[in-house]
């Protein structure tokens, strides 16, 4: 097993990078998938690791969107009189500011929203289990409709941004990298940090919180922080995909909290919670069940996507990876012989 | 922000201004003060927190909606949706429900918010995304010179909220039936021992929270707007609601539906009528964080 990791992670970095090529016509949903994939771990850092349901976390996915874009619009120009034009034909962007403005952007985005986290979490990390989910739920309706109101960033009809300059085809294709090199970092960074103090640490707080501090983990720091990270990656993630979408508007595209912002929680839920893989894997199966309900069920496909959150929430709680744990502990290391092997899985 | 100040100015020239907004806010208030009690009476007794409330709002004015296309009168559609929605209740309660009743809080959550989004695009498919409301043909009274008029729709709108709050409130309170809901929701597990049908009670708990909000949804098609996604709103009007009064307090939930009406209307006609959802959910959060300071001092979390 330990002697076939590194044939297996190389095997997949290969499979990533040649994805697009071999499927040229679905980059746009190849990117997609990876946007799912990220949501979906980060996620996972406060929901299954830290016991800390959020049904918010879309509030720092639309602010990313549009610190991106507004960052990336004002290196170049006036914000107002752009968005008053509503993006019109009056205002170009040279390639060197194109590429300046989107790196800018994305790191303004994530810094923006790692701030925000700790500002909104300071005030409402008090809150525990259901109340926690409707009051970041709150956040995030609520952003979406100010935001909506604020004819500075758009008003209602959103922000357009301008086509990547270039190849249309080499366009996708930068996109889905830089989802992928997002993803595949978001990846690696969490399978470090949950072998981590840290990563201990927060999962003492999910497992009991009052005891956690009774032993003196400083729980509002390690939950500040938590949600801090999860909310730079989502920041990020939201302003790559406010470049690839052109066009977003505040409450359909942006702050979107019936779709993406409970599609991530399913995710979770269906690939196994509280898991490094769990996420992962299901991200890509919904993902493949979402297109294909979107392709086939023209019309039904909400009622599919709302039957399989409750399917599985009400059924199949513990994800695919739960089941697994259930069917072949021995993959997980959990063997009562032999407890110096690969101890990521034993979480629970 | 000029437009904000004018409005409020607005408000102190004219003070009968104040009462036609007071009025308007009352008579919305009393209908969310209904679904929201419903929401505390499953949250109470079962301990499941319904994020799909407002979509049984939404579905009981489509019902009363429908069949007054085919020319029942609409006061009829306030009893056809309680007792539809009765029925609709209890299936969701039998296939969904019951399964995560014994589960921990954010799985009923998750649930219901499925159950929402599939709710919601169900009335989408079958009544078209439209607003839609029912005119009723009654006159408008007039008050202070006509700066105050009510249409007396909406008085037999509120007229109506009234009773049945009075009559769920009577039933619960006499009953043999009320009584039992209510010894669940002290102690489920003693109230098994004494011989009561937790399972039952349960049941007839979630219909009937799903029939006064489809009633509550029938009086509010023939006073206001539905359109198949508001639904997440009055959810969150429930919410706040109960969450500012706790459970249990009946006084409180009236009084909080009441104030949070009143507040709506208040804040749409200082600030335009475009912040009116942002305004139901920006009080959602200044409850909890009242509540959070409240608990702070005693250094307790809010669960």
């Amino acid at each position: 097993m330990i002697t076939q990791k590194p044939i297996f992670y190389a095997g997949l970095l290969a499979l990533i990078i040649v994805l697009p090529f071999l499927f040229p016509t679905y980059g746009v949903q190849l990117a997609a998938m990876w946007l799912m994939i990220i949501v979906a771990m980060t996620w996972d850092m406060t929901g299954g690791q830290m016991g800390y349901n959020s049904l918010g976390n879309i509030f720092f996915y639309g602010t990313g969107m549009y610190v991106a874009a507004l960052v990336f619009i004002g290196f170049s120009h006036d914000i107002g009189q752009y968005t008053d034009a509503s993006g019109g034909g009056s205002f170009q962007f040279t390639d060197a500011q194109y590429f300046t403005g989107l790196f800018l952007g994305l790191i303004a985005a994530g810094f923006f929203c790692a701030v925000s986290a700790v500002v909104i979490g300071m005030l409402i990390f008090g809150l525990r289990g259901p109340y926690f989910a409707i009051g970041t739920l709150a956040v995030a309706i609520a952003a979406g409709e100010l935001v909506s109101n604020w004819d500075w960033v758009g008003g209602g009809q959103g922000i357009a941004l301008p086509i990547y300059p270039g190849d249309i085809d080499v366009g996708k294709k930068f996109f889905y990298f830089m989802f992928a090199g997002l993803g595949v970092s978001v990846f690696i960074f969490l399978k470090w940090l949950y072998t981590t103090r840290f990563g201990a640490a927060i999962n003492a707080i999910r497992d009991d919180e009052e005891k956690a501090e009774a032993m003196g983990i400083h729980t509002m720091w390690y939950k500040l922080t938590t949600w801090a990270i999860s909310a730079f990656f989502v920041g990020i993630a939201g302003g790559l995909s406010a470049f690839q979408l052109i066009h977003f508007e505040p409450l359909e595209s942006a702050y979107q909290t019936i779709n993406l912002g409970i599609f991530m929680v399913v995710c979770v839920l269906l690939g196994g919670k509280g898991t490094l893989w769990g996420p992962v894997i299901g991200a890509i199966v919904f993902h493949l069940f979402k297109e294909i309900t979107w392709a086939y069920l023209l019309g039904w496909q909400w009622v599919a996507l709302g039957g399989l959150i409750v399917v599985t929430v009400v059924y199949f709680q513990d994800g695919f990876m739960g089941w697994l744990k259930h069917q072949k502990p021995e993959w997980f290391g959990i063997r009562v012989e032999d407890s110096s092997t690969g101890k990521a899985g034993t979480a629970e | 922000m000029n437009q904000i100040f004018s409005n409020i100015s607005l408000l102190f020239e004219f003070p009968v201004v104040n009462i036609s907004i007071l009025l308007e806010g009352l008579m919305i208030g009393s209908l969310f003060a209904l679904s929201a009690y419903g929401l505390a009476l499953v949250w109470g007794v079962m301990n499941v927190k319904n994020l799909a409330q407002g979509d049984f709002v939404v579905a009981g004015g489509y019902v009363s909606w429908f069949f007054s296309q085919y020319g029942m009168h609409p006061l009829f559609g306030v009893p056809l949706a309680f007792v539809i929605m009765w029925g609709i209740g209890w299936v969701i309660y039998k296939t969904v429900i019951s399964r995560v009743i014994e589960r921990d809080l954010f799985t009923s959550l998750l649930a219901t918010f499925g159950l929402a989004i599939m709710m919601a695009q169900l009335m989408n498919l079958m009544f078209g995304s439209d607003t839609q409301s029912i005119k009723l043909e009654f006159e408008t009274l007039y008050f202070f010179d006509d700066f105050v008029s009510i249409p007396i729709a909406k008085l037999i709108g509120v007229i109506m909220a009234l009773s049945l709050a009075a009559a769920v409130i009577t039933f619960m309170k006499t009953s043999r039936m009320g009584q039992a809901i209510r010894a669940t929701a002290q102690d489920a597990r003693a109230a098994r021992v004494m011989g009561i049908d937790t399972e039952k009670i349960y049941a007839f708990t979630f219909s009937l929270n799903s029939a006064i909000c489809g009633a509550a949804g029938a009086i509010i098609v023939m006073v206001w707007l539905i359109q198949p996604f508001y639904g997440i709103t009055y959810s969150i009007r429930a919410f706040v609601i109960v969450t500012a009064a706790g459970l249990g307090n009946l006084p409180g939930v009236i009084a909080a539906g009441l104030g949070i009406g009143a507040l709506e209307q208040y804040g749409s006609h200082i600030f335009g009528i475009g912040y009116q959802q942002a305004i139901a959910v920006l009080l959602l959060l200044f409850v909890l964080f009242i509540r959070l300071l409240q608990q702070r001092r005693s250094r307790q979390a809010l669960r």
